[in-house]
């Protein structure tokens, strides 16, 4: 008796006031949808993360005839310079760190590089002397990578010891700074969508102030009379929050997954069950934020 | 039932008292005529007894509730033990006469089963069993003013609150509704009614309260308007 009362109330409310309840409904829908990708950014740099991080070496790149002469006075690295790093490579101080550490010599760096650029212009111009020897480091603790880096540089004949996440921090800073970005337009349009939210109550209020008026009067307890109004908060921002969700686990199903997966296919991507991990907070978000704005306004509208 | 002990009621920024030292008892089942000037204070008075106001000083109890007291969340139980009928019927525009009634009783939390049997009854009470399904904008003001009554008593109140329940009414039909507030008050209702029409108090001879300028000039058994 009581819900179907308090129902149907809410169901004249929102049909009364229908064209501020789709506004609503609008809002929190683009102010979530922002959200919901802000997450996913850092689910993407998250997953990039552990997928980059694992594969990330430390490369000792040696000297070739090519390189310049302020490193690599002496030109080509020899054989003895080889012989140097492997034993320091192998020597005790160092071996406790590291997990593998392989040579590559030019003929194996010429293949890797025709591999991966295969389809580029650049391919056809390079010759496997240009291409440096490497010593590829693979630490225990990819963190350890200074350790490396101060012993082998300044090695008469090597030419740069790099550590490959420095590429990689670069590409995580970019992703962090645009999950800021939306995460700072999605502050905004919560806000907005609280006040608008807070209006379209107390304008729902006002069309029912007889009702309003005559429920004080026979005595119907304030939860009953506010509950109504609250609802309808409600309902409009889980309706906006759920066209979030589908938004986006939308664009995680046809761009990243139908798009991105094809184009870029050795990266890995957030998939469908990352994007339904984000659904229960953003319909939490969006209900509670509506119940809140919703049981405020009606609050300071019945105080009146 | 009502007991009003030196009650002072000043606004912000009014020149003088709405009410202004004004003591006053009601006992269960008495009629009382609430008469003066628009501006004497008569519906500061009601708001107060409803408890939409607090006395600026002074104490009010009603039906054993100390109005001064009485923290918030208790006013709407205690409203329930409370009829109010006004001027201008307030009933809700888009509901039948029978939803308008229906409507008081299912915001306070009662049943179906007890709102089907108590609607028709109180709409044969007060002799509208015939347009129980028809909308205010279908009724005559006589008839509208019927509705608010059903309203006000379905819930059987200990007090009914009138605030001028004639005022916009001919004197013929003024006249049923005093009949069936007559008829109510012989059940045990105390009724306390503020209103204009000297012929109704002139007529019925009850007891009449009279307020001029917020200060109680008269309070007599049996009495009729007054001069004014």
């Amino acid at each position: 008796m009581r819900a179907s009362f308090v129902f149907t109330e809410m169901g004249i409310a929102i049909r009364r006031n229908l064209s501020m309840v789709i506004s609503v409904i609008l809002v929190t829908f683009i102010s979530l949808t922002f959200v919901g990708t802000a997450g996913l950014l850092q689910q993407q740099i998250g997953s990039m993360k552990t997928y980059w991080y694992d594969k990330a070496q430390v490369a000792i790149y040696l000297c070739t005839a090519t390189s310049p002469k302020d490193v690599c006075p002496q030109g080509e690295a020899s054989n003895d310079v080889q012989a140097t790093v492997n034993t320091r490579l192998n020597s005790n101080t160092l071996k406790p760190y590291i997990a593998k550490a392989f040579f590559e010599n030019h003929a194996q760096a010429y293949k890797t590089f025709q591999n991966e650029f295969k389809n580029n212009a650049v391919a056809k111009y390079v010759t496997p002397a240009q291409l440096n020897e490497t010593f590829w480091v693979k630490l225990k603790d990819p963190n350890q990578a200074p350790i490396v880096i101060e012993s082998f540089s300044g090695l008469s004949g090597v030419e740069q010891v790099k550590d490959q996440r420095t590429y990689l921090d670069q590409i995580f800073s970019m992703l962090n700074i645009a999950s800021l970005a939306a995460i700072s337009i999605a502050a905004l349009m919560l806000f907005s969508a609280a006040l608008l939210i807070s209006t379209t109550i107390r304008l729902s209020a006002v069309m029912r102030r007889r009702e309003i008026g005559i429920m004080r009067l026979v005595g119907a307890s304030n939860f009953y009379i506010q509950l109504p109004f609250i609802l309808e908060g409600v309902v409009a921002g889980v309706i906006g929050s759920l066209l979030a969700g589908g938004a986006i686990l939308a664009v995680v199903n046809y761009f990243v997954q139908g798009y991105l997966v094809q184009q870029l296919p050795f990266t890995s991507f957030v998939g469908l069950g990352d994007a339904f991990t984000l659904l229960p907070a953003l319909v939490g978000l969006g209900g509670l934020l509506a119940g809140i704005a919703a049981a405020s306004s009606i609050r300071r509208y019945l105080r009146v | 039932m009502i007991s009003i002990s030196q009650v002072t009621k000043s606004y912000r920024g009014a020149p003088r008292p709405a009410l202004d030292d004004v003591s006053i008892e009601i006992d269960k089942g008495e009629f009382v005529f609430l008469v003066g000037a628009s501006g004497s204070g008569k519906s500061s008075l009601m708001r107060l007894v409803l408890r939409e106001d607090i006395p600026s000083s002074g104490s009010i109890h009603v039906l054993g509730e100390n109005l001064v007291g009485i923290p918030n969340r208790r006013v709407p139980r205690f409203r329930r033990n409370l009829g109010v009928v006004f001027q201008d019927f307030r009933l809700l525009p888009n509901k039948t006469a029978a939803q308008n009634v229906a409507f008081s009783l299912e915001v306070i939390g009662k049943s179906k089963g007890f709102i089907a049997e108590a609607v028709p009854e109180v709409l044969r009470l007060v002799g509208l069993e015939e347009k129980a399904s028809s909308l205010p904008s279908e009724l005559s003001g006589g008839e509208q003013q019927r509705v608010a009554l059903a309203r006000a008593i379905v819930n059987k109140p200990a007090i009914l609150l009138c605030d001028e329940p004639t005022g916009n009414l001919d004197p013929k039909t003024s006249e049923g509704i005093m009949d069936l507030l007559n008829r109510i008050n012989l059940t045990g209702t105390t009724i306390l009614m503020a209103t204009h029409d000297r012929g109704i108090v002139d007529k019925y001879r009850k007891r009449v309260i009279e307020l001029s300028q917020g200060k109680l000039v008269r309070d007599e058994q049996g009495s009729g308007y007054g001069n004014k």
